[in-house]
C-alpha cells in the first residue's frame, strides 16, 4: 500500500511536465498541422537556457526560469518566421523535412556551444524531501509539478477565454473560414508555434534541473510528446493534460509492478492500444472536414 | 548553381584529391582507431578514456614513437549506440585502415564492434567493458585489459566479511554490462550464503528511476548493488534521497567516477561505496606509483577534471599496450600484432598487464588481470583504503 502511494505520487510529480510537452505540441500539431521534429530540442533548449543563466551568468534560479521559457518563446518564433512562413501550402512531406533539418541542427548546434557531456544544475531546494507518512518527495519536483500546473491553467485560461485563444481555435476548426471573417493567419501561426515552443522549454526549464541536461535529452521528450498528444486527441489542451498525466501513471505503474527494463515501451504500448481501439485518441471532438 | 560556380568547385576538388594523394606524412605515422561513447548516455566516460589515451600518445612520440614513427590517434565517436559503434569500426578499418582499435567502452558497444573484427581480421584491445561474454563466446581478437564482472565480483567476495551483507537488491542498467553485473554477483552472493532479493533493470537513458527505487525502497535487504555509468548514478543517489532510501549503497564497474558524483549528487553520494580499478587519491596504491604520479600531473595540466582520472587511465594504460604490441610485432601489421599482443608484458597504472587466454579452445581471447579497490564516500571526501 505504501508502495502503491508513492508510485501515485511519482506519477502525478512527472505527469505535470509530460502535460505540458503535450500540451506545446498538441497546439502546433492540431493548429498549424506541422509535423513538429523540434519540440525535443525546444525542451532540451529550455534545460541548457536554465543551466547557461544559472551556472554561467548567476542569475537567480526563480529567475532563470521564467527567462528560460521567454528565450524558448523567441526562439520557437524563430524557428516559424525563418522556416515555416515560407513552406506554407507545400505538402507536410516538405515541412517534415524541414523539421527533421531543423531538428539536427538545433541538437548539433547544443553539442557544439555545451559538448556532450552531461551537465548538473543547482538549485537552491534542501536535499531532504519532504516527508508525509510513507510517501517521500523532493522539493524540487513539487516546485517543478506547482509550476507545470499554474502553466497549464494558464495555457487554458489563453486559449478559452481570450480572443487570441479564439482565433487559434477557429483557425483550427477551419483556418479559410477563419481567414475570411479576419483572422490573420500567418500571426497565428507564429504565436501557436512561439506558445507550443514555450511550453516545450518550460517543461525542459523545469525537469533540467530534476534530472541531467545533455544534447540527445530531447529526443526521447519528442517521443513522449507525440505519445501523448496521440493519446489525447489532437489540437485538444485537456486531452493532452489528462494524456500526460497518463503516460505518466501507465510508465511509473508498469515499471514499479510489471518490468522496469520497459519503463519507456510501457507507454507506447498504450497508445498502440488506444490507436487500435479509438484511432482519433482519447478525447477528440469532433473535426470539421472539409 | 551555375556553371561557373561548379567549374570552380569541381577544380579546387580536384586539387584537394591530389593534395592528399601527394602527402607523404600519411605514410609515416601509425594510425590507431579509438571508438569511444563521446555523446550520448555515457558521453563523460567516453571522454575521459580519450583523453587519457592521447596522453599516451603524446608521450610516446615525445619518447620517439613506435618503430622510428609517430602514432596517430583516430577518434571517433559511437555516440553510446551499438550501431553506430560497429559502423565506425567499419569506417576505422576501411578507410582510415588502421591495424589496431582500443574501444568500444560499454559492453554492448564493444560486443556490437566484435563481428567487424573477425570480418576484418583486426585486432582490438577492450579497454573498459565488463560483459563476460566477450572474452568468452570465442573472438580471438579481442584483448581486454578491464577486468569481467565474475572477476569484479571474485575480487569484490574478499571484502564482503567485513561489509556483513545479509541480502542484497540490484539496480542496473538493461545492457550487457548491467544484466552480467547482476548475473555474477548473484552467483557469487549465492556461493556465499548471502540473499539476493530484487533485481532490477534502467533503460540506459532513463532519467527518472523512483518506481525502481520505490519498489526498492519497500524491499528488506540491507543492501542496494547499483551498476551504470555516472550520469545515471547521479541520478539515482538523487532520487534515492528524494524518496528517503536509507540503506547501504555499493556500485561496481568501475565507470562512477566518485568525485563527478560528489560534485553532481551532492550530499546524496555520502556514505555511498564504490569498486574501482585505479585510485588516483592515492597514486602509491598503483602497480606503477611514479608514473601513476606523473599521469595525474600531467592531466591535471592540461586542464581536465580530476574527476576523470578514474576513467581515463585505461585509455593510457590501452594505448601504452597498443604502442608495445606494435614494437613486439615489428611492422604495423593487424596480423602482426595480433600475434605480439600474447607475448606484451608490462606495468600499466591498473596493474600488471599480460594477456591469459580465456574462451574457447582455438578461438581464444586476452585478458589481463587488474587491481580492485572499494572506495567509500564521506562528508563529500573520497576514502580510500589503506594499502
Amino acid at each position: 500500500m505504501d508502495q502503491l502511494l508513492q508510485h501515485l505520487v511519482n506519477a502525478v510529480v512527472l505527469g505535470g511536465t509530460y502535460a505540458l510537452l503535450g500540451i506545446g505540441l498538441t497546439l502546433i500539431f492540431g493548429i498549424m498541422r506541422v509535423v513538429n521534429f523540434t519540440h525535443g530540442e525546444l525542451y532540451a533548449f529550455g534545460a541548457y537556457a536554465v543551466y547557461w543563466f544559472v551556472a554561467t551568468s548567476g542569475v537567480n534560479f526563480f529567475l532563470a526560469i521564467p527567462l528560460a521559457i521567454a528565450a524558448g518563446l523567441l526562439l520557437g518564433a524563430a524557428v516559424e518566421y525563418l522556416l515555416l512562413r515560407p513552406m506554407r501550402g507545400a505538402d507536410i512531406d516538405t515541412t517534415m523535412l524541414v523539421m527533421i533539418g531543423a531538428w539536427i541542427v538545433m541538437q548539433n548546434s547544443e553539442m557544439i556551444v555545451w559538448g556532450g557531456v552531461a551537465k548538473s544544475i543547482t538549485t537552491p531546494f534542501p536535499e531532504s524531501p519532504l516527508v508525509v507518512g510513507p510517501v517521500s518527495v523532493s522539493w524540487l519536483r513539487l516546485f517543478a509539478l506547482g509550476f507545470a500546473l499554474l502553466l497549464i491553467a494558464g495555457t487554458y485560461v489563453l486559449i478559452n477565454r481570450t480572443k487570441l485563444g479564439k482565433a487559434m481555435r477557429a483557425t483550427f476548426q477551419d483556418s479559410d473560414t477563419a481567414a475570411l471573417m479576419g483572422v490573420n493567419i500567418r500571426a497565428i501561426h507564429t504565436a501557436t508555434f512561439a506558445i507550443g515552443s514555450g511550453l516545450a522549454a518550460a517543461a525542459g526549464a523545469l525537469l533540467g534541473p530534476v534530472f541531467l541536461v545533455e544534447p540527445t535529452m530531447g529526443d526521447l521528450a519528442s517521443l513522449k510528446a507525440f505519445a501523448i498528444v496521440i493519446l489525447g486527441g489532437l489540437g485538444n489542451v485537456t486531452g493532452a493534460t489528462i494524456g500526460g498525466f497518463a503516460l505518466a501513471l501507465v510508465e511509473e505503474m508498469g515499471a514499479g509492478y510489471v518490468s522496469s527494463g520497459y519503463r519507456d515501451a510501457m507507454g507506447f504500448a498504450i497508445i498502440i492500444v488506444v490507436l487500435l481501439i479509438k484511432p482519433t485518441g482519447l478525447f477528440a471532438r469532433a473535426e470539421r472536414v472539409g | 548553381m551555375t556553371r561557373r560556380t561548379s567549374g570552380v568547385a569541381g577544380l579546387a576538388v580536384a586539387l584537394l584529391i591530389g593534395a592528399l594523394a601527394a602527402r607523404p606524412e600519411a605514410q609515416q605515422t601509425i594510425k590507431v582507431g579509438v571508438i569511444q561513447p563521446l555523446t550520448g548516455a555515457f558521453a563523460a566516460s567516453g571522454t575521459y578514456v580519450s583523453n587519457g589515451a592521447r596522453i599516451a600518445a603524446d608521450e610516446i612520440n615525445a619518447a620517439g614513437g613506435v618503430l622510428g614513427r609517430k602514432i596517430e590517434l583516430v577518434v571517433e565517436d559511437n555516440k553510446s549506440n551499438p550501431t553506430e559503434a560497429a559502423s565506425v569500426a567499419e569506417k576505422l578499418i576501411v578507410r582510415d585502415k588502421v591495424p589496431v582499435l582500443m574501444g568500444a567502452w560499454g559492453s554492448s558497444l564493444t560486443l556490437a564492434v566484435m563481428p567487424k573484427l573477425m570480418e576484418y581480421q583486426v585486432p582490438m584491445l577492450v579497454e573498459t567493458s565488463s560483459s563476460d561474454k566477450i572474452t568468452t563466446i570465442g573472438n580471438p581478437f579481442v584483448f581486454r585489459i578491464s577486468p569481467p564482472s565474475s572477476v569484479e565480483a571474485t575480487g569484490f567476495a574478499r571484502m564482503i566479511d567485513q561489509l556483513k551483507i545479509g541480502k542484497a537488491d540490484f539496480l542496473v542498467v538493461n545492457n550487457d554490462w548491467g544484466l552480467g553485473t547482476a548475473d555474477q554477483f548473484t552467483r557469487m552472493f549465492k556461493a556465499h550464503n548471502i540473499k539476493v532479493g530484487l533485481v532490477e533493470n534502467m533503460a540506459q537513458n532513463a532519467q527518472d528511476m523512483s518506481a525502481q527505487l520505490a519498489k526498492i525502497k519497500a524491499s528488506d535487504a540491507d543492501t542496494l548493488i547499483v551498476t551504470t555509468a555516472v550520469e545515471q548514478l547521479t541520478l539515482v543517489f538523487k532520487q534515492a534521497a528524494a524518496l528517503g532510501l536509507k540503506r547501504r549503497i555499493i556500485t561496481t564497474g568501475g565507470s562512477q567516477v566518485p568525485d563527478q558524483l560528489i560534485e553532481q549528487a551532492g550530499g546524496a553520494a555520502n556514505g555511498t561505496s564504490h569498486i574501482a580499478f585505479f585510485a588516483p587519491w592515492n597514486p602509491d596504491l598503483s602497480a606503477d606509483p611514479a608514473r601513476a604520479r606523473a599521469f595525474i600531473a600531467e592531466w591535471k595540466k592540461r586542464g581536465y577534471a580530476f574527476a576523470g582520472l578514474t576513467e581515463s587511465f585505461r585509455g593510457y594504460d590501452g594505448i601504452r599496450t597498443i604502442a608495445a604490441a606494435i614494437t613486439k610485432a615489428g611492422k604495423p601489421d593487424a596480423a602482426a600484432i595480433r600475434t605480439a599482443f600474447w607475448t606484451v608484458e608490462l606495468t600499466g597504472l591498473g596493474g600488471k598487464i599480460k594477456f591469459n587466454k580465456v574462451g574457447p579452445a582455438g578461438m581464444e581471447s586476452g585478458q589481463s588481470i587488474c587491481d580492485i579497490f572499494l572506495v567509500r564516500i564521506e562528508n563529500g571526501k573520497v576514502v580510500v583504503p589503506k594499502a
